[in-house]
């Protein structure tokens, strides 16, 4: 009995339905959706414009599971305004609807159909789960890259080679690169959302992932973890160049530091900065980024971006005040240091012409 | 017969509130405290998502905004969600099972009033200049002593450990109230949905909180008693916090959500006048979704480097979630299916939810999926995700069931017409802000970032997203006008004012008198009180003759003990012992007078029972 | 909420379930050692996951006397065989004896704590402090909560004899006498876990 009453007002829904054309009424709504998921976002961060195999395959999984949950939203959607519109109460009407319990029918259908969807989903899940788990540090042809990460910066150590940089992540394209990930204060996340997912950095354990660059370009990454006040501002940038760009660079980096031609502005820079930072071999462990080759770099501090505003001038405004720039910074300001504005300016000018040639 | 002699002191005005020991008088003070902080926690989501309206804002400061989506979290969860959760359960529950108060009224009130403080404390910290600024999931080391230095996180501490004594004291409550005190025929598969989800509710509390109470206990060491739980460089570990935080996080998303299902059930079945479709599979699906919510709470942490054996396995344990949600939407759509679907804002607010909670899940589906989820994870996806499950979900709920009882708890109706404008501003404004933010994760933005730069794609929509948050704010203080605009008007609610009720508390007066039955009703099937209508009977069969009725005392203890703990609080956090001494010996105190001298209670007698004692 | 109450002289065989509220008070009390027992398996969970990490501090080898702890186990384990003796007096509505064995628990429970007390003073003089490491850190709140709890029963108990001794033994007295004997014996199987995981295997390894 109760199962036939269901029934018979399915056949009826669906018939209603064809009348109201109801695919029509859903088109503008459809079409709003394609508009909005056509703006996919910028090719060098989202990730729905995966630039490397990770991302893809994990674009893959995305679309895959938009596409099963889509069926599902559609469906008790259609559902849910059919009942809606069909069962509404009319004026005045005191009728008693039939008090139906259940239908066990029924019940197995939307039971045992998500199941088989949700198989549809666990097998590829479980399946890419291992395989970006695999762990390539023990790979020779992979390119070995330590990340630390710090309030507020990252820090690129390149075991292999013996060098180290900060904020700017270089890389050969079309090779894995096995990434060892931890952090030196607080718990911190490496994203480079383009070119594939992130992984916590924690302290006193390193997690390991690989990543692969199959083209060239620069690539943003973000601090995925409530770090602190300046968590919005850590921002990195990812670069990846050709194999021989890439050996160019190492030996860049390998190469003696150049310091400042002034000798008294060298002794400045030797005082005050490299207390803390670095450049070339000197003062390798520092505790700030590696300056090597900084005037090169995309932005300063990883959101001063040296195409919009002139590499110096922004090299003035971080050394100046770093804290106006990303709060909570653990550098000290230019007037805490004790540098004269000359000085700023010389230290500015000769990091802003420090540059790597690869 | 000792105890008829007994003449107890009763409280009128505000001492009657101080002091009461009535589940339905407790149930309205939870609700005004649940909704003083969710204004509270509304007001910071504003500041929030002004601040990030347009980027590089400059609104509110980076330290500022960490504080604000620290405490907004926090509030909205603990002192926020949970209280008025638990304004529901203390108006209804008695009720719908035939009873005439809890099993343990005294243990109500100190529930409601260390809830009441811990909360107090927590939003103090606003007036101390020290305000918690670590995420609403306190992750260590950014809570831990090194570099969270101030007194903030130990305003999160203390005031979470304070609120979650009396969370864990009114499950403890719950649990036993509904298992010991039902009305004689209520078997347990003759119970209203709203009270199934409830029990499981509670034993979720019972079972979970006591967890997070371990975890603030650790915490609170380390950062007051230089313990090293947390502390990596002494061989402590930060993501054991992450496992003890979200061992007790993911049960309590549960916790949360279970009664909002009740609420939708009830609903729905009473609005479309008809049974509850599949009440047994729903029975059983709620039982596995509390079951299986304990099971899951690594999914949180799938980033955290767990590997990929756990990565595998709590991916395919959260997506069995799926199942027994699936089940409670199609039985909900089925239950409308067939019946006379009346549009009350009630109502309406429930059918918002099921299209709504649905979205809520699928992309909770999405989450499961570990790979996926490296992307999805910490990203404003994320905030789309649990904002579309706990305001879609929960509040949406809390506001149908709030305009569902609201003529049973406080007799009068709630008026339509602004009703259904709070419906309209506030589920439009919900898809506007949350929607959007699903694809702004997918663009790479991260979640908890204070601003973010130009020209990367961000920009409309958190445009869009401030803009809804607006729509929503409305939607509050429509409600907040209707309940002003209700109060003047005369108590004339009926008994069943929606003349479709279906369980036992539509079968007394409106608001009940303080012993709620004057008779226990005999229940012979579920639905009861729709069954004695359907067969053309006005009232229920008493199971029992009349009677004096027998009522706990009045109780200034309750309010007193919290207030001890509440001074202890500030003795912990700011080291002065002489003050922690003076706050647990009041607390101590007072339990040591709650048991020496006796609660003999009153009675109501038959005479006074015809001059109907209203509450 | 209409309760029996029951003259003194004529109490049930089990006066503790006489009433509704005695019977909410058990099985209120039950579900809250569900959450006690919630509580100390975070607490034991925190501890296995530390116990190693002893940092400059001494490890769990050379620090514990297991001469020691057997003692305190037996006397808790005796303790609690008092209050089983003590809830069976009560059954049998003799009042005399049974404060006589919840006196006996209490002093047992005393004694126990004392040992208690003697044994981290002497870890603390071997640098075996709350902040000496991680494992001293979950060891201490571990079997500190325990010696709360034992601490806070003696109390209670205690004062649930003087309680007797003023009220008598009654309908609302006697739910009273016999959660605090579920309490005891609940923080008794705390111990023997306790003795297990933390002393035996901390000896072993």
């Amino acid at each position: 009995m109760t199962t036939r009453h269901v029934y018979e007002n399915v056949e009826m829904g669906l018939k209603r339905m064809k009348r109201w054309r109801f695919a029509k009424r859903l088109l503008p709504l459809v079409a709003g959706m394609m508009l909005l998921l056509s703006g996919c976002g910028r090719a060098d961060l989202s990730t729905l414009n995966p630039q490397g195999p990770v991302a893809q395959e994990q674009y893959n999984l995305m679309k895959l599971s938009i596409g099963i949950m889509a069926l599902v939203v559609i469906v008790v959607f259609a559902i849910c305004f059919y009942v809606l519109i069909r069962f509404r109460r009319r004026k005045g009407d005191k009728t008693i609807p039939k008090q139906v319990e259940g239908n066990h029918k029924l019940e197995i259908i939307w039971t045992v159909i998500p199941i088989i969807l949700l198989l549809i989903l666990g097998v590829p899940t479980i399946n890419t789960v291992f395989g970006l788990a695999k762990d390539y540090s023990d790979d020779k042809n992979a390119i070995q890259v330590k990340v630390i990460g710090h309030q507020y910066w990252w820090e690129f150590e390149y075991p292999e080679y013996g060098i180290t940089t900060a904020q700017e992540l270089v890389v050969p394209t079309g090779k894995k690169i096995a990434f060892d990930v931890s952090s030196a204060d607080v718990t911190h996340a490496f994203w480079i959302p383009a070119i594939g997912g992130k992984t916590d950095a924690n302290v006193g354990v390193s997690n390991k992932m690989y990543l692969e660059f199959p083209n060239e370009g620069v690539f943003r990454g973000k601090c995925a973890e409530l770090c602190g006040p300046s968590h919005a501002l850590m921002d990195f940038k990812a670069k990846a160049v050709d194999q021989a760009s890439f050996d160019r660079w190492v030996a860049a980096m390998k190469a003696p530091a150049q310091m400042p031609e002034d000798a008294e502005l060298a002794k400045t820079f030797e005082n005050m900065c490299l207390s803390c930072h670095a450049v070339g071999e000197t003062n390798s462990g520092a505790s700030a980024p590696n300056l090597t080759g900084v005037g090169s770099r995309q932005t300063i501090g990883g959101i001063l971006y040296n195409d919009e505003t002139p590499v110096e001038d922004n090299l003035k405004e971080w050394i100046k005040d770093p804290l106006a720039v990303k709060p909570g910074a653990t550098m000290p300001t230019a007037e805490d240091l004790g540098l004269t504005d000359e000085q700023l300016d010389g230290i500015a000018k000769y990091l802003a012409n420090y540059k790597l040639d690869y | 017969m000792a105890a008829h002699a007994h003449k107890v002191k009763r409280y009128r005005g505000i001492m009657d509130w101080l002091t009461t020991v009535d589940h339905k008088k407790i149930g309205i003070l939870y609700l005004i405290a649940g909704a003083l902080f969710f204004g509270v926690g509304g007001l910071e989501a504003i500041l929030i998502r002004i601040q990030l309206i347009k980027p590089m804002n400059d609104f509110v400061g980076a330290d500022t905004f960490n504080e604000l989506i620290t405490m907004h979290g926090t509030t909205m969860i603990f002192l926020a969600a949970m209280p008025m959760l638990f304004a529901l359960m203390n108006a209804v529950i008695p009720l719908q099972i035939g009873a005439r108060d809890v099993a343990f009224p005294f243990l109500n009130a100190l529930g409601f009033w260390t809830f009441f403080f811990g909360g107090l404390l927590l939003n103090i910290s606003w007036f101390a200049g020290n305000v918690p600024d670590a995420g609403w999931t306190s992750y260590v080391p950014l809570a831990g002593p090194t570099y969270a230095s101030g007194h903030g996180v130990d305003y999160y501490v203390l005031g979470l450990q304070i609120a979650g004594i009396g969370t864990l004291l009114g499950g403890v409550n719950f649990m036993a109230t509904i298992i010991n005190m039902r009305a004689p025929g209520m078997s347990f598969m003759r119970m209203p949905m709203f009270t199934w989800t409830i029990f499981i509710t509670s034993v979720m509390i019972v079972f979970a909180f006591p967890v997070l109470t371990v975890g603030l206990v650790a915490l609170m060491f380390d950062r007051l008693f230089q313990a090293n739980f947390f502390e990596t460089a002494s061989g402590g570990s930060a993501i054991l916090w992450e496992h003890v935080f979200w061992v007790f996080g993911h049960p309590e998303v549960y916790i949360l959500i279970l009664p909002a299902f009740g609420v939708i059930s009830e609903v729905v079945s009473t609005f479309s006048r008809k049974r509850l479709f599949g009440y047994s599979s729903m029975v059983f699906a709620t039982v596995l979704i509390a079951f299986l919510g304990f099971m899951v709470w690594a999914h949180h942490m799938f980033t955290t480097g767990l590997g990929p054996v756990a990565n595998a396995l709590f991916s395919i344990a959260t997506m069995l979630i799926a199942v027994p949600t699936g089940v409670k939407i199609f039985n909900w759509l089925f239950t409308l299916w067939g019946g006379s679907i009346r549009f009350t804002t009630s109502s309406l607010f429930a059918i918002g939810f099921i299209p709504t909670f649905v979205m809520g899940g699928v992309t909770g589906v999405m989450l499961a999926v570990a790979p996926a989820d490296y992307q999805y994870h910490d990203s404003y996806f994320v905030v789309a995700h649990f904002h579309y499950v706990i305001v879609g979900g929960l509040v949406f709920g809390l506001f149908a069931g709030l305009h569902y009882w609201w003529p049973k708890m406080f007799g009068r109706m709630l008026n339509e017409k602004i009703g259904q404008v709070t419906f309209w501003t506030f589920f439009v404004g919900f898809h506007l802000t949350f929607f959007v933010q699903h694809f702004l994760g997918l663009l790479g933005m991260p979640r908890r970032v204070w601003t973010y730069l130009p020209d990367q794609g961000f920009d409309n929509m958190n445009f869009i997203s401030t803009i809804g948050a607006f729509l929503m704010g409305i939607g509050t203080i429509a409600m907040i006008i209707n309940v002003i605009v209700t109060s003047a008007k005369p108590r004339n609610a009926l008994a069943d004012p929606w003349e479709d009720g279906r369980s036992l508390e539509w079968t007394i007066p409106s608001p009940p008198p303080e012993y709620n039955f004057k008779q226990l009703p005999l229940v012979r099937g579920y639905d009861a009180w729709w069954k004695e209508k359907m067969e053309g009977k006005t009232e229920m069969t008493p199971a029992e003759p009349v009677g004096p009725i027998h009522m706990p005392s009045p109780s200034i203890l309750p309010l007193v003990m919290s207030i001890g703990l509440f001074i202890a609080g500030f003795g912990f956090m700011y080291d002065k012992l002489i003050v922690t001494f003076v706050g647990m010996a009041i607390t101590l105190g007072c339990m040591l007078l709650r048991s020496v001298f006796d609660d003999h209670g009153f009675h109501i007698e038959v005479e006074e029972q015809e001059k109907g004692v209203q509450a | 909420m209409s309760a029996h109450h029951h003259v003194e002289g004529q109490l049930p065989h089990e006066p503790e379930r006489a009433t509704m509220e005695g019977r909410n008070k058990i099985l209120g009390f039950w579900i809250f050692l569900g959450a006690e027992t919630v509580l100390f398996g975070t607490l034991f969970s925190a501890y296995l996951a530390l116990r190693h990490n002893i940092g400059d501090g001494p490890a769990a080898s050379e620090i514990f006397e297991l001469s020691t702890t057997f003692i305190a186990t037996m006397i808790l384990l005796f303790s609690s065989l008092m209050s089983v003796f003590a809830v069976q007096a009560m059954h049998q509505h003799k009042v005399k004896a049974m404060i006589g064995w919840l006196i006996a628990t209490v002093v047992l429970g005393l004694c126990f704590l004392g040992l208690e007390i003697f044994e981290f003073n002497a870890y603390v003089g071997e640098g075996h402090r709350m902040p000496t490491s991680a494992f001293s850190s979950s060891f201490y709140t571990l079997v500190g909560f325990h010696g709360a709890h034992v601490a806070f029963g003696v109390l209670w108990i205690t004062l649930l004899i003087l309680q007797i001794l003023k009220k008598g033994l009654t309908v609302v007295t006697a739910p009273k006498i016999y959660v605090s004997a579920i309490y005891w014996h609940f923080i008794d199987v705390v111990w023997v876990f306790i003795f297990t995981v933390v002393y035996l295997m901390g000896k072993v390894g």
